[in-house]
């Protein structure tokens, strides 16, 4: 089979057969399933950032120029400074990762004994918002809200962003928010007043949302 | 070293450079731009799908400043250590041809007469005293009435949609009543207001005030310019501000002047080329060119010409004027010299209402400049004696496309949860029903928020970053305070379940990391007096008379409107003046 129809079986493959990190170790990779559901979970909203594979998009994520810091100025010196003037650490996005997921399982480890994963859900919210509140360093002068918000985001962009980039699967997230995603033209709707935008969500390789 | 010869050369492809280009190209002169980004165009950068794309597009910068070469460093006050900027966050400097004009937004404002001459209007209603200490109010040194033809140039170049209220004195439409007479009207008719402009515009009535439909640079129908470049209407994609517009229906440099330099023989467009500095004669009175690094071969290339124009962003001017010596850098410890003075940004809160779930306010649906102001709190437009601040906001809805990741870090608002549990419940909910209002104030000018060269770092050619000392004013703060009290009646008389204003906050510091504006200006200011201005009212530099600085470097303080209709007008007064007057008998245009 060829033609679009072959590309998009092609691309629903890729999307729906398991998934081999290229950037993440297992041990890894354990922590951010855990902790993107943790952030982003399944309920009777919608799916949850498994669902949505968000992990993979954050894996992907790690290997493109943002991941390795080349869109950062990062001349030295590094010195450290109040939040408000900005990120002033010598980490690029993936070694911040790094950093982050080691030093987060050394703090689950010696406060419960247990990885990240291993940890019961109430726990591991526990574990989150303490990191959130908390701007103790996990490791190198990485404070623990810093790593939470870079997760955060993260999460947030792999459920909501294009499914080209590996999350957001079979568009799900958008249709969680009646998004209609790369539509981009609404010449005829703009004076409609008040009622719900009647077209479901499209991707930029034309993928429809189920029932759109 | 390769020398290369031109009549003038055009530092930056964005609108300020490429205004000059075309004025000087017209009066005859041979011109090289230079610009540090890659080339761009609407037929690739633009093209859809691919641009439709919020990740690649507004969260990941496609079209930006590429900080890993060169930066800024920030600090709040004189006495702090100032840090790099090293991710994007609160303002987003364009890079490439076309420049931000490329992926601007295209709200295009004239200018209140008032701010044009703030600081005498302010003493004549309130007297001396009402100006606070440490605070440098100015005047432009140029009144509206000698502007007018050029605002309305650019409006034409530009294909700007909107309603008039006055024209050559008469009122001829339901404009805003605050803006000064035209002598035309709009190129074409206001755009269409959204469902959340209308609910304002409803609403804003009702209590009084005096909504209007904002300027926009956005093509409400098919327009042809005076260049004969073709915009198409535009269909309120969603995907503008900080996107190149794939319907080309937002004016861009790109679009609207520059085809009609690329066919140019006269003209000729260098990208990759990264100005390091004007060289100036030993007694830095003279420039002879500039020098530049050709960032594919890393050989630096020399060009020789007898005009500079720096075009180069608000900053980058700064930047390039410092690295070059041009004018007297300004010390702050001394309140003496003119480079890197009255650094300005502005004041922008976000208010947030949201409708019942029976109404959806799909905000998705949006264009970059479309929408409904009031100017009942800016400028001089109220009474400011019972508040005791200078300056005011233009408020306005302006919706030009609310994507979800964008949203999400906002969510369900301040009291719902960022994540985990209910998150999802109070996202969901109120996505397609919440909506902004924005209070987009002016900021005055202090003694001690200034521009200079940073001591410790260094961009990837070896040149010290430019450093800001900025942080908000208590003037400033209050203002924005008052503003968005008035926002109230509105939001109550709306329709919402719920508002939430946004305000400044007494003592807040300017934070770096969450994205504001790109509307920064001052730094090298036009005026009248050169112990506080580094420009005459033509924009030309008071030391080295055949360098002129155009951009909102220009502006002695932070207007309540967004500036790039200003810059454009400024850019063709200059250049009349330089086709009209300089090039008979180059020199200065006003004895210093
Ligand atoms: C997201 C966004 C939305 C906006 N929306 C609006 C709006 O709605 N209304 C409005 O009025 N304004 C808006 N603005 C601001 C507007 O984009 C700018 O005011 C305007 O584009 C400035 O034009 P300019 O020509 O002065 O500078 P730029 O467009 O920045 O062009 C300067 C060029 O010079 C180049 N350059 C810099 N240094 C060097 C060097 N050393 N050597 C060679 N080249 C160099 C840069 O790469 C750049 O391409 C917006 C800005 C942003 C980022
Ligand atoms: S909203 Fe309109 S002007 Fe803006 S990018 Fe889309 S089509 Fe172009």
């Amino acid at each position: 089979m060829g033609g679009l129809e072959g590309w998009r079986q092609a691309i629903a493959a890729e999307t729906d057969g398991p998934y081999t990190p290229r950037f993440f170790t297992p041990e890894e990779w354990r922590f951010i399933e855990a902790a993107c559901e943790c952030l982003f979970p399944r309920d009777e909203v919608g799916p949850g950032a498994r669902d949505l594979a968000v992990p993979r998009f954050i894996d992907r994520q790690m290997d493109t120029p943002w991941g390795r810091g080349a869109l950062w100025y990062m001349m030295a010196p590094f010195e450290a400074g109040p939040p408000n003037l900005g990120y002033q650490l010598p980490l690029a996005p993936r070694d911040l990762y790094r950093t982050g997921i080691a030093g987060a399982e050394r703090y689950c480890v010696k406060a419960h004994g247990k990885s990240f994963a291993d940890l019961d859900t109430d726990t591991q919210v526990a574990v989150l918002t303490s990191f959130e509140k908390n701007p103790i360093d996990l490791d190198e002068g990485l404070p623990a809200s810093l790593f939470f918000e870079q997760l955060l985001a993260n999460t947030l962009e792999g459920a909501f962003s294009d499914p080209l980039y590996g999350g957001n699967r079979h568009l799900e997230g958008w249709v969680m928010l009646g998004f209609p995603g790369a539509r981009a033209d609404f010449m005829d709707w703009v004076d409609q007043y008040g009622p719900a935008y009647p077209l479901g969500s499209v991707a930029i390789n034309g993928e429809t949302a189920k029932g759109a | 070293m390769d020398i290369l010869r031109a009549d003038a050369v055009v530092v930056g492809s964005g609108w300020a450079g490429s205004i000059l280009s075309k004025e000087l190209r017209e009066a005859g002169l041979s011109v090289i731009m230079l610009e540090r980004g890659p080339d761009r165009s609407t037929a690739v950068e633009g093209a859809y799908p691919d641009s439709i794309d919020e990740l690649r597009g507004a969260i990941r910068h496609r079209l930006y400043q590429d900080l890993s070469q060169t930066t800024v460093t920030i600090r709040n006050r004189m006495d702090q250590r100032a840090l790099p900027y090293r991710s994007l966050g609160a303002f987003l400097p364009g890079e490439g041809v076309g420049g931000a004009g490329l992926h601007w937004s295209g709200v295009h404002f004239r200018v209140a007469p008032d701010d044009l001459a703030l600081r005498s209007n302010v003493i004549a209603r309130y007297g001396r005293k009402f100006v606070p200490e440490g605070m440098h109010l100015q005047d432009y040194g140029v009144t509206y009435e000698e502007l007018e033809p050029f605002f309305d140039k650019a409006e034409k170049v530009f294909g700007t949609s909107g309603e008039p209220y006055r024209i050559n004195g008469k009122i001829v439409g339901k404009g805003n009543v605050f803006s000064p007479s035209r002598s035309d009207a709009f190129p074409l008719p206001a755009l269409k207001d959204v469902y959340t402009a209308y609910l304002f515009r409803g609403a804003a009535e009702r209590v009084g005030y005096h909504p209007y439909s904002l300027p926009a640079a956005n093509a409400s129908g098919p327009y042809t310019n005076p260049y004969g470049a073709q915009m198409g209407p535009c269909n309120f994609c969603g995907y503008c501000s900080g996107y190149d517009c794939y319907m080309y229906s937002k004016a861009s440099p790109n679009v609207n002047i520059q085809p009609a330099l690329r066919q140019d023989a006269g003209f000729r467009l260098i990208s990759r080329a990264h100005v390091l500095r004007v060289d100036l004669d030993s007694a830095k009175k003279h420039a002879r060119g500039v020098t530049y690094l050709d960032l594919d071969t890393q050989r630096e290339v020399k060009v020789e010409a007898a005009l500079v124009i720096l075009g180069a962003f608000q900053f980058h001017n700064v930047h390039l004027m410092l690295l070059s010596g041009i004018g007297r850098p300004y010390d702050a410890a001394k309140n003496e010299g003119v480079v890197g003075r009255n650094f300005v940004y502005q004041t922008i809160t976000t208010s947030h209402a949201w409708m019942p779930q029976d109404r959806f306010t799909n905000q998705f649906i949006g264009t970059g400049g479309g929408g409904v102001a009031i100017d009942d709190f800016n400028s001089m437009n109220f009474d400011h004696g019972p508040h005791g601040f200078i300056g005011g906001s233009p408020v306005w809805v302006n919706q030009a496309g609310v994507k979800p990741i964008a949203a999400s870090s906002f969510g369900g608002g301040k009291d719902a949860p960022r994540w985990g549990k209910g998150f999802k419940r109070a996202f969901a909910d109120t996505y397609r029903h919440a909506f902004a209002i924005d209070a987009h104030g002016s900021n005055m000018a202090y003694r001690d928020a200034y521009l200079d060269l940073d001591p410790t770092w260094k961009d990837a050619y070896g040149q010290p970053l430019l450093r800001m000392t900025y942080d908000w004013h208590d003037n400033d703060i209050r203002m924005n305070r008052y503003v968005v009290s008035r926002i109230e009646p509105i939001m109550k008389e709306l329709g919402a379940t719920k508002y939430e204003l946004g305000m400044l906050q007494p003592g807040q510091s300017f934070d770096t990391r969450v994205y504001k504006t790109t509307h920064l200006g001052g730094g090298a200011v036009m005026g009248d007096d050169p112990t506080t201005s580094a420009l005459n009212r033509y924009l030309q530099s008071w030391d080295v008379p055949n360098v002129f600085v155009i951009g909102s470097n220009a502006f002695p303080q932070g207007m309540g409107y967004n500036p790039t209709g200003m810059v454009a007008a400024l850019a063709y007064w200059a250049a009349h003046q330089i086709r009209t007057t300089y090039l008979k008998a180059p020199g200065p245009l006003v004895p210093s």
